[in-house]
């Protein structure tokens, strides 16, 4: 059973001041599983993401990945760790001094001894996977919204990584592009064969590129399931969720006021 | 229907509240760059090294600010050579300008106008690219590409501007002696060989070592402020705009409070 699971995540618990983000959150993702997270804005799913990452470190709780214990590792062995992932920022996060191809290969170029030749034709045939071409040497800033996140895409698979965290990869595209995008990550795990970990609020996306999808409710994980279980949950909290209603459990912050 | 009571003692806790509202966070921000000077710190001699960005700083520092310093400095030293030759002037002393003129540049002007202006131009431009970085989540992006952001950011902002500033003061030294003298000779009628005997007579070299040192602090002060409220900044472009702001106000302190303490140290 171990050997199957890629991220093993317990009684990780999180605050910043008074907030308590994360409560207790336990989730296991399996190798090779697309796992979407689910939940409000600002119920902590990018935090979760951010703890994995190693970017946060936790108040207690422990995290695996690939059987290594993130919170026990130094500064050079979470830098290797770090080279199996790749991440998608909500906004891409291009660095906005470097080219388009520049970006793609940046951890390419610190990372190995390639020649800039030799980078800048991986980096043109990671942006081709992302149906991009001909764009290398564009700066971001000239790039729309939905190029941007394919670059952002191109530059996370760049180091083939086995673990891939997409930060709400469909938002603030048009529906057109937020497909587009979403065919693209469905593409791309065929074809690499990694592990990802979504978080999003948009339904229609992740049912769409989830193998299975966690809700993040009040800091813990309330529901596992796959797309058929949480699309026939009886959890009212779910239910509401993926249903998008105002009326039910959650309540938002805005009524209370 | 609250009592008075908790209202009484809430009114007293106040003052405590508002001081520690105060103290706090600064306390937090000291704090905070202790550390980031101590990675810094930790970093500079150990690889990988990032030889492009210091160049680039080292250029953005350093080149990119010598217009500013060099105007900035040759008119100072003309302002002290017109403002001490009116004062010498009333005890017969006129033949002192120079001395005092150079004196006053390498000990103190020198470093310290350079300090300012570098606070004002490059300081504030570390504080905004850091903290856009910061807030586009670039910094964090840096981080998931296995790049430490402290190695690859902070550290050759902190080298750039410890080797830029004294470069820079040099310079600075040597433009507000010639201010000094152009107008003293061409202005003021001073005869231009006591001046220069005058200016290198009593000129010593610790004068410019120690005005070199001083900038060389001032240097590592203002790339580790700038960089560390860029680090800091949350909150979009507002967040970013203040930021900026306290990168150079805090720089600019920084330099004219340990200048005191530098000199009193080193001039002893």
């Amino acid at each position: 059973m171990n050997s199957g699971v890629m991220i093993h995540i317990e009684g990780l618990s999180k605050s910043f001041g008074k907030k308590q983000v994360l409560d207790g959150l336990d989730l296991d993702v399996m190798r090779g599983e697309s796992m979407v997270v689910i939940g409000g804005s600002g119920t902590g799913k990018s935090v979760l993401i951010k703890h994995i990452i190693g970017l946060l470190k936790p108040d207690s709780g422990r995290i695996h990945v690939d059987g290594q214990d993130v919170l026990s590792l130094n500064e050079h062995d979470i830098g290797e760790l770090r080279k199996k992932f790749g991440m998608l920022f909500q906004n891409a996060a291009l660095f906005d001094s470097f080219s388009v191809w520049e970006n793609i290969g940046f951890g390419l170029r610190q990372h190995t001894k390639l020649s800039s030749a030799e980078v800048r034709r991986i980096a043109s045939e990671k942006l081709r996977m992302v149906g991009l071409a001909g764009i290398e040497d564009l700066m971001p800033s000239e790039l729309s919204g939905g190029m941007r996140k394919r670059v952002g895409l191109a530059r996370a698979i760049a180091m083939e990584p086995r673990v891939i965290f997409y930060d709400e990869p469909t938002t603030g595209l048009d529906p057109i592009m937020a497909d587009v995008i979403n065919e693209l990550i469905v593409d791309l795990r065929k074809k690499l064969k990694v592990t990802s970990i979504s978080i999003t609020h948009d339904m229609a996306s992740a049912y769409k590129i989830a193998d299975r999808i966690a809700m993040l409710y009040n800091g813990r994980i309330i529901e596992v399931g796959t797309v058929d279980e949480i699309k026939n949950t009886s959890n009212e909290i779910v239910r509401q969720f993926i249903s998008g209603s105002a009326d039910g459990p959650i309540t938002m912050e805005v009524t209370r006021a | 229907m609250s009592s008075g009571e908790p209202r009484n003692t809430a009114t007293l806790l106040r003052p405590v509240e508002y001081l520690g509202g105060l103290l706090i966070p600064s306390f937090s921000v000291v704090g905070g760059m202790v550390k980031m000077l101590c990675s810094t710190l930790g970093y500079i001699f150990t690889p990988p090294f990032y030889l492009r960005n210091l160049f680039r700083q080292m250029v953005e520092i350093g080149v990119n600010s010598m217009p500013v310093v060099l105007i900035t400095a040759s008119f100072t030293g003309a302002v002290l050579a017109l403002q001490s030759h009116t004062a010498f002037k009333r005890f017969d002393a006129e033949t002192l300008v120079g001395t005092v003129v150079a004196l006053s540049m390498t000990r103190e002007l020198g470093p310290v106008l350079t300090g300012l202006i570098v606070a004002g131009r490059a300081g504030a431009a570390m504080a905004a690219e850091l903290g856009t970085m910061r807030v586009t989540e670039q910094i964090d992006a840096l981080e998931t590409l296995a790049t430490n952001p402290i190695r690859y950011l902070v550290v050759p902002r902190f080298i750039g501007g410890m080797l830029m500033l004294p470069a820079l003061t040099v310079l600075s030294d040597a433009v507000g002696i010639m201010g000094g003298f152009i107008v003293s000779t061409r202005v003021l009628g001073a005869n231009p060989t006591t001046y220069m005997s005058r200016t290198w007579d009593f000129l010593e070299m610790d004068d410019i070592f120690h005005g070199l040192l001083k900038a060389f602090f001032f240097g590592a002060a203002i790339a580790l402020i700038s960089s560390y409220e860029g680090f800091a900044s949350e909150g979009g472009a507002e967040g970013v705009g203040k930021a900026t702001t306290r990168a150079v106000v805090l720089s600019s302190m920084a330099i004219l409070i340990s200048d005191y303490f530098l000199s009193a140290w080193l001039f002893k």
